[in-house]
């Protein structure tokens, strides 16, 4: 114990946990500046959080390709982990952006939301760059942990405490499962590193068909799951991305989702390689459960944060699909699709937070009639999230699941190839039924109310030049996903 | 004969520039869109009429442009333009000249009506010339989105039904060629070790007979529904008959016709065998189709969808001369689907005019048009008979090459056909005594033909008198091009 503690503090190795570093520290300063700011003004503390969302960016980009290791291996910041993190940092700031105006309009401009959202983001980044079952799963910790808090935000709003309640509970519930799995992998291995967790079974090859080690992973994989939101275990999802803010919402699905499925890889890839051959079914399994019912769902809710949500569930669904294909393009796909997921589905969440009314009224079907000729631009940025979800060319909709399906048939799996591209035309139906709504109906109402907040417009304008280059011209992109690719 | 200056690019960007510019000035609600749409329209027209003057009979391509895309899947930009696609990106840019021209008193959001046409002709034209399978399927998809919205937003009362279901029956047959495109390039990645989408490349791939029947299958899903073949062809009439007339006429202009180049420049070459052993089949439909249109169109009692019909039971003559599979049959395919854009949407514009003074489209209501509109009448009267197939107009000259073609290798084939012509005879025939005679209809608008509509309706006269009468400056650029393609996918 001694030496470990020894070791430990010889390894320590700042460089490696910089990004996440620079936003902690950011994040408990805020919360003190939002101590003594004046009530109700907290429009610089959102600026003061994309300031160091933008050094926490810069840092890390400039760590690309020279890969850290610290903390005695059990962090290692190499070009996956930057990739993830830059999606992390990309949700975190449109998130930020969109969510000043919308906190004033909803009556409750509160400064700790902004730090909330840096320390959930550093949660995400030890995530993502944990090679210590202990270090994932502080990370899921402290990033499950802000975000009970901000699902449950608007203290006063009985749906919104009900969507922070029920993720608390799920989510505790699913990391005793998590907790649970990595415990008996410790068992079996006598270590939580996760290399070395891979070096005893290869040393010990019979560890693959050992009860504890299989229900180790799989409970694992379960605690997992949850945080991915993939079927059956997505039963939280739609009421607490409907109660919880808007801006919380677009962030939720985009940055920890991210998170949780890069935790997802590297534990899978490495620890558990040795149960490939049964986890690919399992994957196989939930990756065509997973979008089916989502857009199954979907295709029956008038509501469209509910909608959006089983939509999200769905997506996860077609990024499960680069984990079956179990190789380098598809992991690099599913970098590439959480990237693009990123910009589609957060730019559909900022159209929501300004066509909504105070108290998240008007957000049904109904309430977006005609919506497309009396406010053309906010239609016509719609319009491009909403192909893009659907995965229509030019967007990077289509060549996000380009990438992914490309990935799955390459290793064999046409019929699952198969199957993602039936889900995603079903997925068409619920997707076109808003843009008929916005476009083949006479508009009812004036929309007086919809004011366009200069920085949700912001990063609307963000999301639509996201998606349209990585439509357009990807190929750079997809270059850095390879090399990030596991 | 190479070119430095990127012709096809611009071919390809100048309607995305004007539509650009149109969504721009329509803010101001103004007419400016319009004048941007008729302008770039011509502009097109102008280019592709140069081009086709340029080429020289041959089968290689006069054009050709090939960029680096998207590097990690061996994507690239390659557009290439032979005769074949030099008379249908002609067509397409006549065509929408007229659309614009039709739609000019367009008064719902004009910038965006006029914006959504040009978008639609460059997806046309992006189509015709695309050489990798991947811009060939962004093009192909993006054709969609403009249509959706044209038959959703401009078009009549049961206009959502006609534009989900316009859009859910082509897109789940592209979906299908989406993946049979890319099991096509690993399974050539994998046998060559070069990772690419462009024809010529995957045309070396060797496929088993198997694999070819599945992949051509799923690449006709695609092309089928939109030529449309029976019995893939319900969304059509819907979405001619909700759709605004500027819609119907880039329908049956436009949008068929890539239908079928997808067949002859993709599906047929890149899988030979596959398409040889299913020629029966396609031939099969082509002939139910054939009749099953027609006899459906005899029984329509609104005169948008009797056209529609008619351009089913059109198309199903096309295909069967593409299943004859020789020379002369696939001049007259290409031949009459030239013509049959010309005179249907010659037929849609009429019908547009007709609705506009009767406020009618039902054969019951109408009639007696000749007395009270000679002109438009006259106009009407002579497209019908090119449609039905009257010698000396254009529909005849393709359908005698085609009937002469099938004929030498399935004489069968070629008497059932024959019967078809009697049966598009009997409804056209129907249609124009329904609304030119019989009992007199009071239309509340009196004025025959004006200014603008001598304009639509002069040129297409023109070219179907003229297309019956003298077809050779087509075939002659036809020729090389489809003996080529013929000779890749070999003899039956």
């Amino acid at each position: 114990m001694e030496n470990l503690v020894q070791e430990a503090i010889q390894n320590v190795n700042l460089h490696a946990v910089m990004p996440s570093l620079i936003l902690s520290v950011a994040g408990m300063a805020l919360l003190l500046v939002a101590v003594f700011s004046p009530r109700g003004k907290t429009a610089h503390i959102a600026w003061l959080s994309i300031a160091s969302l933008i050094v926490a960016g810069i840092v890390t980009i400039m760590g690309w390709n020279d890969t850290q290791y610290g903390f005695a291996g059990s962090v290692q910041l190499d070009n996956f982990a930057a990739f993830f993190s830059m999606i992390c940092i990309i949700a975190a700031g449109l998130a930020i952006l969109m969510s000043d105006e919308y906190l004033k309009r909803e009556n409750f401009p509160v400064g700790e939301y902004y730090p909330l959202i840096l320390i959930t983001t550093a949660g995400a980044m030890w995530m993502v760059s944990g090679t210590d079952l202990i270090t994932i799963f502080l990370g899921l910790e402290v990033l499950s942990v802000s975000l009970y808090i901000l699902a449950g935000f608007f203290r006063d709003q009985v749906r919104c405490n009900e969507a922070g309640l029920k993720y608390f509970f799920l989510g505790a519930f699913s990391t005793g499962f998590l907790l649970y799995g990595m415990a008996l992998l410790y068992g079996v291995s006598g270590t939580t590193k996760v290399y070395d967790i891979a070096a005893y079974i290869q040393a010990n090859p019979d560890t693959t068909t050992n009860v504890m080690f299989v229900a180790g992973g799989l409970l694992m994989l379960t605690g997992f799951f949850f945080k991915i939101a993939a079927a059956p275990f997505h039963m939280w999802t739609p009421d607490v991305y409907q109660g919880a803010p808007t801006p919380i919402t677009a962030f939720m699905s985009a940055g920890p989702k991210a998170a949780a499925f890069a935790a997802l890889i590297r534990v899978t890839f490495i620890c558990l390689e040795g149960m490939q051959d049964h986890l690919t079914t399992v994957f196989w399994v939930l990756a065509v459960l997973t979008m089916t019912v989502g857009n199954l769902i979907a295709l029956n809710q008038k509501d469209l944060k509910r909608m959006l949500a089983y939509s999200s569930i769905a997506h996860a669904g077609y990024a499960m699909v680069g984990l079956v294909a179990w190789n380098e393009i598809g992991s690099a796909g599913i970098l590439f699709y959480m990237l693009v997921y990123t910009f589609m589905n957060m730019g559909a969440f900022a159209i929501l937070i300004l066509i909504g009314r105070s108290g998240e009224e008007n957000l049904t079907l109904d309430g977006v009639t005609g919506l497309g000729y009396k406010k053309p631009m906010l239609g016509i940025a719609f319009s491009i999230f909403l192909f893009a979800l659907m995965g229509l060319p030019p967007t990077a909709g289509f060549t996000g699941k380009f990438y992914i399906f490309a990935g799955a048939i390459n290793s064999g799996y046409i019929w699952l190839a198969v199957l993602g591209v039936l889900n995603s035309a079903v997925s068409l139906y619920y997707y076109l039924r808003i843009m008929i709504f916005m476009y083949f109906k006479e508009p009812q109402e004036d929309y007086a109310w919809v004011k366009i907040y200069p920085a949700t417009a912001v990063s609307i304008v963000i999301s639509v030049i996201g998606v349209l280059y990585l439509g357009i011209v990807p190929g750079s992109i997809m270059q850095l996903a390879r090399m990030a690719g596991f | 004969m190479a070119i430095d200056f990127p012709l096809l690019s611009l071919l390809l960007f100048m309607p995305l520039a004007g539509a650009l510019v149109c969504l721009v000035l329509g803010m101001g609600n103004s007419t400016a869109p319009r004048w941007v749409a008729l302008l770039t329209a011509a502009g097109v027209f102008v280019v592709s009429l140069l081009l086709c003057l340029l080429q020289t009979p041959t089968a290689g391509w006069l054009f050709y442009e090939d960029y680096r895309w998207i590097e990690q899947f061996g994507v690239r930009y390659t557009l290439g333009l032979d005769g074949l696609s030099s008379v249908l990106i002609l067509l397409t840019a006549f065509l929408q000249l007229l659309a614009v021209l039709v739609s000019w008193r367009q008064e719902r959001a004009p910038g965006v009506f006029f914006a959504l046409l040009l978008v639609l002709e460059m997806a046309a034209i992006g189509v015709l010339l695309a050489l990798d399978l991947i811009l060939f399927y962004l093009f192909w998809e993006l054709m969609l989105i403009p249509m959706f919205f044209l038959i959703g937003v401009w078009g009549y009362q049961r206009r959502f039904q006609a534009a989900v279901k316009f859009f859910l029956y082509t897109l789940i047959g592209s979906l299908c060629l989406l993946l049979a495109v890319i099991s096509l390039y690993l399974l050539h990645g994998d046998q060559t070790g070069t990772y690419t989408f462009a024809l010529e490349a995957l045309k070396q791939t060797e496929l088993s007979t198997t694999q070819e029947l599945i992949f051509f299958f799923c690449f006709m899903a695609a092309f089928v529904v939109k030529v449309p073949l029976f019995p893939f062809h319900s969304w059509l009439p819907d979405a001619h008959a909700e759709g605004p007339a500027a819609g119907s006429v880039d329908l049956a202009g436009l949008l068929l016709k890539t239908g079928v180049y997808g067949m002859i420049r993709f599906a047929f070459p890149l899988f030979p065998v596959a398409a040889q052993k299913t020629l029966p089949v396609l031939a099969g439909l082509a002939l139910v189709g054939l009749f099953y249109a027609a006899w459906v169109a005899y029984q329509q009692v609104d005169i948008k969808r009797i056209v529609a019909f008619s351009s089913i039971s059109h198309m199903g003559f096309v295909i069967l001369g593409l299943a004859a599979w020789n020379q002369t049959a696939w001049e007259g395919s290409l031949l009459l689907m030239v013509n049959h854009a010309i005179t249907t949407a010659g037929l849609f514009v009429v019908v547009a005019m007709i609705e506009q003074r009767t406020g009618s489209r039902s054969l019951d209501q109408l009639g007696g048009l000749w007395k009270s509109h000679p002109n438009m009448s006259a106009f009407f009267l002579l497209f019908c008979m090119a449609s039905l197939g009257l010698p000396g107009l254009a529909n005849f000259a393709g359908e005698i090459l085609i009937l002469i073609g099938v004929f030498t290798v399935k004489p069968l084939w070629a008497v059932i056909a024959v019967g078809g012509i009697l049966f598009s005879a009997t409804y056209t025939l129907r249609l124009v005594q329904g609304t030119l005679w019989g009992n007199n209809c009071e239309p509340h608008d009196k004025q025959d033909l004006h200014s603008r509509e001598w304009l639509v309706l002069i040129p297409l006269a023109v070219l179907v008198v003229a297309l019956g009468c003298y077809p050779q400056p087509v075939l002659d650029l036809l020729r090389e091009p489809l003996s080529a393609l013929l000779l890749v996918g070999g003899m039956p």
